[in-house]
């Protein structure tokens, strides 16, 4: 159970009631609770260049050296050679005692969880190849277990705790689903005791982007595929992960895969969410021990790419042209890189890559958690200057991503800045843009506010049918 | 037995031995303690993964090749770590004591001019990289005391190599090779042993991406 105890004038936040020495205690194991041989050598092998900064968006936007990525874990390490290194015994026996203090922990929150978003941009940069990014969620891992993180980011975590996800329980969950059904008149298979799919949402999805769930499904149903939404696993973001709670992490990635055992699907679809991949794809076997080679864990923008591959799937030309927002824990950290880029060439749109892209691109400086954290909002902002910039440089007309979170953050910061763009989801220009038998979307009724529907496109027509996707308005802030 | 023959034999013995047991201990525990987690299934080679980022991360990232301070690093790094190997094992003193003490070198020792050209890449190197460490401000902040006492003892036992150079001063052959035992001594409990662990860094990464099909 927490309880926040934020203070206004404090640049940190803290969680239950623990003595402070516990707190530190908590932090180092926290910290080294999953090392092993990668994260050993990782921290044996910093020579202190400094040139992880160079590859760091906010550092870059700043110029301020404290979001140098490998000062983000510094206590950390520091205390770790002491209490955890290969010659801990050796401090031990000359009296020397672990350096991490409360004080450190406190002025290091917002370090480790406002100004990093676990992008791995670094690593590329760095001469020794560490991956501070991974070491950051260890760090937070350890601040999660001294109750030290931002107040917002751990109620969010508790309501997926307590509610099953934070967007609600399955109950509200089931209401919502037949309120997208009701709304755009698609059916949307659920609870369904046998299926070949289970298809996951992001709350995002489920707050805010009804017309992407309906494209989404739409195009489901187009492929054939046997899939059902199940309202005890239908959660893919995964908190804990961006919190540091490990067993939370694990628990709600045990449940998706669990589940599709359960259901006798085959394959378990990831949505349009960057982090969910990472946890889901990347980082299930752990919780199991072994590889989870009965399910394919895939990701929505790949199946879909793959079914333009096979001639499964045909759009009709957009032809405008387009810059594409690459989610990094997608296609750097994800291995989607192309997927994403064979959907573009689909659906006709010139595209005109930003400088950087690919695997070098700029984060949209909301992932890990940092969307979720107010407090970091200002210092998001300045890291949007880099995204901003680059997509001006394209002159593109179309800002697409294929990302929930990436769409949020950056809906917000165009809408904070008055940037003249508005961000598209890659999904809802495929759902609107597909050749397909299948009954178009049923326009929303008199009256009814299409949630995620937003402004249309000049020349767009009908949802479902339109030549042009829908562009998304920013959501509304949380 | 005078100071010299205590350098040159038990101290000599005890120091490269410290180096050599704590160097491969510290290796031992980062490579085979800790947790073991089980792994996805790959779509791409970690194998290669692992071996395309040990290999490109000899040259700056290619979003870094505009970059000034990349180049420094890059230029001074390579300098000073090419002038300290070409003196470790071509400097004709040098070859001369291995060969007695450790292992018999199939190659000649370089000539003085080589040793004075290695002995100038190497210093500059080591000194501009030592001086960012206190001017630029990424770097004083992350600098930790090790990185300097590092620094610190390098650069004096590559000054009193140079001064023992003549071979003139036993004096200066037993500062010198204090200086290097002491330096034997430090090095597998400090930031040096970057020597042995940037290849696993590296190469844990590299793997990680290649599992996941992408590059690192």
């Amino acid at each position: 159970m927490t309880s926040d105890t934020t203070e206004k004038h404090r640049s940190f936040d803290k969680q239950r009631d623990l003595p402070d020495e516990v707190r530190v205690e908590n932090a180092m194991a926290g910290f080294v609770a999953e090392f092993g041989p990668k994260a050993q050598s990782w921290m044996n092998a910093c020579v202190r260049c400094g040139l992880c900064a160079e590859a760091c968006h906010f550092y870059l936007a700043t110029g301020e050296e404290k979001y140098t990525p490998i000062h983000k874990i510094k206590p950390f390490e520091d205390a770790y050679a002491l209490t955890h290194g290969p010659f801990s015994w050796l401090h031990g026996l000359l009296g020397r005692k672990p350096k991490l203090t409360i004080e450190e922990l406190e002025e290091w929150e917002e370090l480790i969880y406002d100004s990093c978003n676990m992008c791995g941009r670094c690593t590329l940069a760095c001469p020794m190849g560490i991956d501070i990014a991974s070491l950051v969620k260890d760090a937070r891992r350890g601040m999660y277990a001294a109750g030290l993180l931002p107040d917002r980011l751990a109620r969010i975590v508790r309501n997926a705790e307590k509610q099953h996800s934070p967007f609600g329980s399955p109950e509200d969950f089931r209401k919502t689903i037949k309120e997208i059904e009701r709304e755009y008149g698609i059916p949307l298979p659920l609870d369904k005791p046998k299926a070949d799919v289970l298809m996951t949402l992001t709350p995002e999805a489920l707050e805010n982007r009804h017309f992407g769930v309906a494209s989404m499904a739409r195009v489901l149903h187009h492929l054939g595929l046997d899939w059902t939404f199940c309202s005890d696993a239908f959660e893919a973001t995964n908190f804990g992960y961006l919190s540091g709670n490990m067993e939370l992490q694990g628990a709600l990635t045990v449940r998706l895969i669990d589940k599709a055992r359960e259901i006798g699907a085959s394959m378990l679809i990831v949505p349009e969410c960057g982090h969910a991949w990472g946890a889901t794809r990347w980082e299930a076997a752990k919780w199991y021990g072994a590889p989870v080679d009965d399910i394919r864990i895939r990701h929505i923008v790949e199946v879909l790419a793959d079914a333009v591959e096979d001639g499964k799937l045909e759009c009709r030309p957009v032809g405008e042209s387009a810059t594409f927002h690459d989610p990094c824990q997608q296609i750097r950290r994800g291995g989607l890189e192309e997927k994403p880029r064979i959907l573009m060439r689909a659906l006709g749109m010139e595209l005109r890559e930003m400088d950087p892209h690919g695997l070098d691109a700029f984060c949209c400086g909301g992932g890990g958690g940092v969307l979720a954290n107010e407090r970091a909002g200002p210092l998001r902002l300045k890291a949007f200057e880099l995204k901003k910039r680059a997509v001006e440089e394209t002159g593109a007309d179309h800002f697409v991503t294929s990302c929930n979170i990436c769409e949020m953050t950056l809906g917000r910061d165009i809408e904070a800045t008055g940037f003249d763009k508005q961000i598209e989801s890659l999904i809802d220009l495929i759902g609107a843009n597909m050749i397909t038998d299948q009954p178009p979307l049923k326009a929303p009724g008199r009256g009814a506010k299409p949630k995620g529907a937003g402004k249309r496109a000049a020349g767009a027509k009908k949802a479902g049918k339109g030549r042009s996707a829908t562009r998304r308005k920013p959501a509304a802030k949380k | 037995m005078t100071l010299l023959e205590l350098l040159e034999g038990p101290l000599w013995i005890a120091s490269a031995s410290i180096f050599v047991v704590f160097a491969a201990f510290r290796l031992i525990v980062i490579l085979f303690t800790g947790r073991r987690e089980a792994e996805a299934r790959p779509v791409g080679s970690p194998f290669l993964g692992a071996l395309r980022t040990i290999l490109g991360h000899f040259l700056p990232w290619r979003r870094l090749l505009g970059n000034g301070k990349a180049w420094f690093v890059t230029i001074a790094g390579y300098s000073f770590h090419i002038g300290l190997f070409v003196l470790l094992l071509f400097a004709a003193p040098h070859v001369e004591f291995i060969r007695e003490k450790i292992v018999n070198l199939p190659w000649d020792p370089i000539p003085r001019w080589g040793f004075i050209l290695s002995a100038q890449f190497a210093f500059a190197g080591l000194i501009t990289l030592w001086v960012r460490r206190f001017v630029d401000p990424v770097v004083r902040l992350i600098s930790r005391p090790d990185d300097h006492v590092a620094a610190g003892l390098t650069f004096i036992v590559m000054l009193t190599g140079c001064m023992a150079l003549g071979e003139q001063s036993a004096f200066l052959r037993g500062l010198h090779l204090g200086l290097v035992e002491l330096w034997l001594i430090y090095f597998p409990f400090s930031s040096l042993m970057h020597t042995f662990t940037w290849p696993f860094s590296r190469g844990f990464t590299g793997a990680m991406a290649g599992r996941r099909g992408t590059r690192a």
